[in-house]
């Protein structure tokens, strides 16, 4: 980048990525939005926006139901806790799901992880092409790294989504891919020398990246997946009487170290 | 030659390095050398005021400005938009985002912006008129049209879950009076008693500080804009702790929730063929 890139965008964009001719049409990455993608669902419009790509049924099938097993109405998950306390202070619809969605950026679940694991993946995988052996792929990440994502999971100790997500990966025929085997092998490795678990992050970016979507494209089209969960949450809450959600008393705030001091 | 797109504003200006266009030598607001001059003189609550108002503020506006903002700094961890920016902390979600949890929660018309906007609209229409406001007071909406903001469920700027006005509440009213008297906090000191009763229920902090903005000339936008600013260090520094805190210590209310029209176990699938 230079001041050169500035003075050149100043005025224009060049894009191929698409344009509203307001009152007329509309273009999305070389394709006319009513005429030629308006058959689409919208959640494989959602993809072709992110991607330009077009995927199988089977792997959208997939996907879809990746958004379907994350919508989890619990307010005890921490993006939700933050839509009900939204629909409890009666804030507005678009603003609660926003602040959930922002939140669901995080670093112990969610997208960090998601990324992590995905990267991890690709990773590994271009490592045993060259000739690498797993184990040792794993143990150079667990020395380096300390940690692989996708094994292990904070707040609780079997991820219940795994099952039914294997299920219907053996049923779509998804379940032959290299970095889903690969996950399978990870965990079998990991499980025998650290007692580790396999949590669903694990699962579902393997089977990304048989699918291949990169990194970046993985977490725009996981970015709203929470949206489903937080709305009943939000909803419920703002049906409830004002600031009623898990009130706090003031005693309720518990510092291990108390004290007063005078400002003089 | 595509048209040149401009920006316009009344109360800031650049002026350009003359080796890049993109860079600024010189920034004024309201006419006032913001690097030249402002920095260097003035506080950032004159600076604040300016920005919004348009004018310098006087000792007095500036000092009352100040204790708002001291007294709005940190509603603490039990208070809605704090919680929500603690979620985002212990979980390790971006800085921003715990922000905006808690612009999105603060946002809101249980002790949010929205509702010190609603208050502040109702002193421009009542002013220091009692029977005005107790009719409001209790009648708030007089918008039946749907809209993005559900209608407010109680007397705006105060708590509906309250028993008696806080001692905190009062001890804001009382330092912000002390500070400029004569004008809405001075209305509201002296009427407190009786729109508490009228309503019954007490006085909010939302309520003080709406009366405090409006003393300080500042309109709907502006006063709620502010309320939402001014509110963000506690939120900040909550998310901070909590993130260093971590998970283990931060409360999980699974256990709290109770389904009451659960279906019931329905089975999961066998996956022993994939060696789990």
């Amino acid at each position: 980048m230079s001041i050169k890139d500035l003075l050149d965008g100043e005025d224009r964009l060049s894009t191929t990525m698409g344009k509203a001719f307001l009152c007329e049409r509309a273009v999305m990455r070389g394709k006319d939005i009513h005429s030629e993608l308006g058959h689409l669902d919208w959640f494989r419009m959602n993809l072709f926006s992110i991607t330009g790509r077009e995927f199988s049924a089977e792997q959208v099938r997939l996907l879809n139901y990746f958004w379907v097993a994350t919508s989890y109405p619990d307010p005890s998950i921490w993006p939700n806790h933050v839509a009900s306390l939204a629909g409890s202070v009666r804030s507005t619809v678009s603003l609660s799901m926003i602040a959930g969605m922002a939140i669901s950026e995080a670093s112990i679940y969610g997208r960090r992880p998601e990324r992590r694991a995905l990267d991890f993946f690709y990773r590994a995988s271009a490592s045993v092409d060259n000739g690498n052996s797993l184990e040792m792929i794993i143990s150079q990440e667990l020395e380096s790294r300390g940690i692989i994502y996708g094994y292990g999971r904070p707040l609780a100790k079997i991820d219940e989504r795994i099952p039914h997500t294997l299920k219907l990966v053996e049923e779509l025929g998804l379940d032959n891919g290299k970095h889903f085997r690969m996950a399978l092998d990870i965990y079998k490795h990991l499980k025998s020398r650290l007692g580790l678990s396999m949590n669903i992050a694990a699962v579902n970016t393997s089977l990304v990246a048989d699918i291949g979507l990169t990194v970046e494209e993985y977490q725009q089209f996981l970015t709203p997946c929470f949206v489903t969960g937080m709305a009943p949450c939000y909803i419920e809450a703002r049906d409830k009487p004002e600031g009623g959600f898990f009130p706090v008393r003031c005693e309720s705030i518990v510092s291990d170290n108390p004290k007063r001091r005078q400002w003089s | 030659m595509a048209k040149r797109q401009v920006y316009y504003s009344d109360f800031w200006e650049e002026e350009a390095e003359d080796d890049n266009p993109f860079a600024a030598k010189a920034a004024f607001c309201h006419g006032y050398d913001v690097y030249g001059d402002i920095l260097e003189k003035a506080t950032w609550f004159e600076y604040l005021y300016l920005m919004f108002k348009g004018e310098r503020p006087t000792k007095t506006q500036a000092a009352l400005l100040e204790k708002v903002a001291i007294a709005l700094a940190n509603p603490g961890p039990r208070e809605a938009s704090v919680r929500a920016a603690m979620n985002g902390g212990v979980g390790g979600s971006t800085h921003a985002a715990s922000l905006m949890a808690a612009l999105a929660v603060g946002a809101g018309q249980y002790g949010g912006s929205h509702e010190v906007f609603i208050t502040i609209k109702l002193w421009g229409e009542c002013r220091f008129d009692l029977e005005k406001w107790k009719s409001r007071l209790t009648n708030p909406n007089d918008d039946v049209r749907a809209d993005i903001w559900l209608p407010i469920e109680h007397g705006p700027g105060f708590d509906p879950n309250g028993v008696n006005c806080p001692s905190v509440t009062l001890q804001t009213l009382k330092a912000l009076e002390s500070i400029r008297s004569g004008g809405a906090l001075t209305w509201l000191s002296e009427n407190r008693v009786q729109l508490e009763a009228h309503l019954g229920y007490p006085l909010a902090i939302s309520g003080v500080v709406a009366a405090a903005l409006y003393d300080l000339g500042f309109n709907d936008h502006q006063a709620t804009m502010l309320y939402l600013i001014l509110r963000l260090p506690g939120a900040a520094a909550h998310t901070i702790e909590q993130r260093e805190m971590g998970w283990k210590k931060f409360p999980f209310y699974a256990e709290n929730i109770e389904l009451i029209n659960d279906p019931g176990p329905k089975g999961i699938p066998n996956i022993e063929a994939f060696g789990l």
